[in-house]
């Protein structure tokens, strides 16, 4: 259960709110509950939300990693989309806010990745903490690496089962939350978005690339 | 005449038509260039395509990237609002519990309605789709031939402006010299499938879509839509300088600001408002036709929404444009000692012989694209090439299982990237691990665009067990009795989606593609029914009052100042997509609405 300290990125009504409606549930649905995370209560969007506004994580529901949890996430996050000479890192075009957008939607969908993303950063830390005695944001990158590459099997034995699925599910937010930015769109080689006068089909390289030319 | 609220309602219009979409816009249209006064109920709220829709936002500046929720069905940038599967206070029920009974029915509760959200392909129904029984032995022929039609699709097509190519096919036909707008030149993957699906049979043509690649010729279209009306010229000229030719970026269905693409308020309201002869009255539910004792309808009873009062709208006729379900929904809400079971319904067809296009996908990862040199291929926001019907020799033989035919879409390019963008990656890369890092940048620039897929969309034939009917116990949020449903395929449908699957897959195998998935269970591998938003049927146009709703005029046999002008009247789906065809329709409907009203028969 996090306390309001280490909830800066919500309103500690907003976290007392969470802390209310948990110990609300528990009184009827029993000690299970003690365990879990913040239930999301906020809304969502609605049907006829305005669709040319800009949104940025946190405009229309809460946040609600706690810190600790942020700072494991963001190392993740560029650990699996580091920066090079051509492309900024996941957390420079603001990945780890969309991950926890993502994780704190009152949405359905949305519900199932809740669960298996805060699992498996508590595995992260636990296991950093039992292997390096150190927060996994703390240590050297090729401990990172070390620790990530025990979890990154397509095939792991069944006791890593569970955090080897957080790990590809992660992954596969972490690029998603990236690539559909303007900067990682361009990283992936999309090139579009661009009002133009003419369009003037696929260049001679592209054609000859596939034998067209 | 503008957009009112219910207290600015005339005392009484010429016609009143219920719906703002593709039929009800079509119609309003027609009329008003010709002096008719008519007033439009829109059930939803009035929307402004030029300061609403998200044309270049990209998704990460919309909540969860974009993706879609319960709220924004189609994703956040979807130029849908108010509209869904599911609309809070505004159920439906189907009578069976199985998936494979259930149909989905789709409302889009806008300005406008369901042409706001659709990818504009506009093919016209071939001379063969109007003569199904004649054909094949099956369905119903239409009352109408190919022949009827083709001048309203010339017309349709340069009101709302549609690019494509004329290529001489049977049963996909062309368009009148001088209709169409220029097609865009295919992308790189359209033309890898154009020269490697010949071995596989598979013809790729440009496809046709209501898009505007220059601009209109203002000209000569107005004199050849209006001969003799210099009004009705006049403006129509105006309405086609406003709008700008694409500027090849983002996809159409996010609605578009320049009015490069055909929506129902760019082409058909706005000058229909600038006519002067238009009401439109957004939040208006419709309830019930009226009618008198001789049996004429008089109107609409509908529930202003804002106010939540009743409201009756008077017409000397009255056009129902609602979609083809929610005008069903009317038709047996109507009730009367004259028509106890529904206006219009002494055939008892009302709601019955419901079709939606039968529809399957397949996609695969086609390596020659890997590493493509970057380049953009946007275009214009949708597919520029398909695979059009050519088997026809074949199905008329017999040998497929099945009567008419389909035809493909692609479904990508090098497209916008979504939250999916790097799902399956690892076995792409034939990794034994997760992906990250530099590789993961790496593979992912390497293998972004490769993705190739194509979706049928075929012909189905009309059953008697795909109907819908009123729900005996169930009303909305507005009292209204809402609608119940009953789905079944006939075998026709799953044979011709197992051959689909067959036909796509050899297609992508002739272009070297490595087929992710395949379901060989046809009853699993199809589309849902009503998912491709594509139903039609349920008040059937025919030769006889006794099996058949409306005559050939989508004028109801039972009351001759009641029409349809949506895909209701529709006797079965073609292998193409309907909404043309509405439009084309509905401007002949209303053609004949005009005479029918000069001549004093209504």
């Amino acid at each position: 259960m996090p306390t309001p300290d280490s909830l800066p990125r919500i309103s500690r009504r907003v976290s007392i709110q969470w802390m209310l409606s948990a110990t609300a549930a528990l009184t009827t649905r029993g000690a299970p509950l003690l365990a879990a995370d913040p239930i999301i209560s906020a809304k969502g969007y609605g049907p006829d939300p305005s669709m040319v506004k800009i949104y940025q994580p946190g405009d229309v529901w809460p946040l609600t990693l706690t810190e600790p949890q942020r700072r494991t996430t963001t190392t993740l996050c560029d650990l699996i989309i580091p920066a090079d000479v051509a492309s900024p890192s996941a957390s420079a075009v603001g990945v780890p806010d969309f991950i926890d957008e993502w994780i704190s939607s009152p949405y359905p969908a949305q519900a199932g990745d809740r669960n298996t993303i805060l699992y498996g950063l508590e595995w992260i830390d636990r296991e950093s903490q039992h292997r390096f005695q150190k927060p996994f944001a703390d240590l050297t990158l090729d401990q990172q690496t070390a620790l990530c590459d025990t979890i990154a099997s397509l095939k792991p034995e069944p006791a890593l089962q569970q955090v080897a699925n957080f790990f590809k599910r992660f992954r596969d937010l972490t690029a998603g939350g990236y690539y559909t930015t303007p900067e990682g769109a361009k990283a992936i080689g999309y090139v579009g978005n661009l009002p133009s006068a003419t369009f003037d089909g696929p260049p001679i390289e592209a054609l000859k690339h596939v034998g067209l030319a | 005449m503008p957009v009112i609220s219910s207290d600015q309602l005339q005392k009484q219009y010429d016609v009143v038509i219920v719906g703002s979409g593709a039929g009800g816009g079509q119609t309003a249209y027609t009329l008003t260039m010709e002096g008719v006064k008519v007033l439009v109920l829109e059930a939803g709220r009035s929307f402004d395509v030029q300061t609403e829709v998200a044309m270049l936002q990209w998704p990460s500046q919309a909540p969860l990237r974009g993706e879609k929720t319960p709220d924004k069905p189609y994703g956040f940038h979807d130029c849908s609002i108010n509209s869904g599967w599911e609309i809070p206070g505004e159920p439906y029920t189907n009578a069976h519990a199985e998936t494979e009974s259930q149909f989905k029915w789709w409302r889009q509760r806008m300005m406008g309605g369901r042409t706001n959200h659709w990818g504009r392909i506009s093919l016209r129904n071939g001379p063969l789709d109007f003569k199904p029984r004649t054909r094949w032995g099956v369905g119903f022929d239409w009352p109408v031939s190919y022949e009827d039609l083709a001048p309203y699709y010339d017309k349709v097509e340069m009101l709302v402006g549609v690019f494509g190519t004329n290529e001489g096919l049977e049963n996909s036909p062309d368009s009148s010299p001088g209709v169409l707008l220029p097609a865009p030149k295919l992308r790189v993957g359209e033309l890898y499938a154009q020269k490697h699906g010949k071995k596989v049979e598979a013809h790729i043509v440009s496809i046709h879509r209501a898009v505007l690649t220059k601009p209109q010729d203002v000209d000569t279209i107005p004199a050849k839509l209006h001969p003799g009306n210099g009004k009705a010229q006049r403006i129509l000229a105006e309405s086609m300088r406003t709008r700008a030719p694409c500027f090849w970026a983002t996809d159409c269905h996010r609605g578009c600001a320049i009015r490069a693409n055909y929506d129902s308020q760019t082409v058909h309201l706005r000058p229909a408002l600038a006519t002067g002869n238009l009401d439109i009255l957004p939040n208006a539910m419709a309830r019930e036709v009226t009618i008198n004792k001789d049996g004429k309808a008089t109107g609409i009873t509908f529930i202003d929404k804002i106010t939540g009062r009743e409201g009756h709208a008077k017409a000397r006729v009255v056009v129902l444009a609602a979609s083809s379900m929610e005008s069903v929904r009317l038709l047996l809400n109507s009730k009367s000692n004259l028509f106890p079971e529904g206006i219009a319904n002494s055939s008892g067809k009302v709601g019955k012989y419901i079709t939606d296009s039968v529809s399957s996908s397949l996609g695969a990862h086609i390596p020659a694209f890997e590493g493509m040199p970057v380049h953009n291929e946007d275009g214009a926001g949708g597919p520029h090439a398909y695979v059009p019907w050519t088997l026809l020799a074949q199905n008329r033989r017999g040998d497929l299982g099945f009567p008419g035919g389909y035809h493909l879409e692609f479904t990508s390019g090098r497209q916008m990237p979504a939250v999916n963008v790097v799902n399956g990656i690892d076995n792409r890369a034939v990794s034994t691990s997760v992906l990250y890092g530099q590789k993961l940048k790496e593979e992912a620039r390497r293998f972004h665009g490769c993705q190739l897929g194509f979706g049928a969309q075929g012909t189905m034939v009309p059953n008697d067990d795909c109907y819908a009917e009123l729900d005996p116990d169930l009303k909305d949020q507005w009292g209204i009795p809402v609608l119940r449903f009953h789905w079944k395929w006939s075998e026709f449908e799953l044979n011709q989606v197992k051959h689909q699957q067959t036909r796509i897959r050899g297609l992508l195998e002739a272009l070297g593609g490595k087929v992710s998935k395949a379901e060989t269970d046809p009853a699993k591998a199809i589309k849902q029914g009503g998912t491709v938003i594509h139903e039609v049927g349920g008040a059937i146009m025919g030769a006889d009052p006794k099996t058949s709703v409306t005559n050939q005029w989508s004028q109801t046999w039972d009351v001759k100042n009641l029409f349809l002008a949506d895909g209701a009247p529709f006797a079965s789906t073609a292998d193409k997509n309907p909404t043309l065809t509405i439009m084309a329709f509905a401007w002949r409907m209303a053609d004949h609405l005009l005479n029918e009203l000069k001549r004093q028969n209504l």
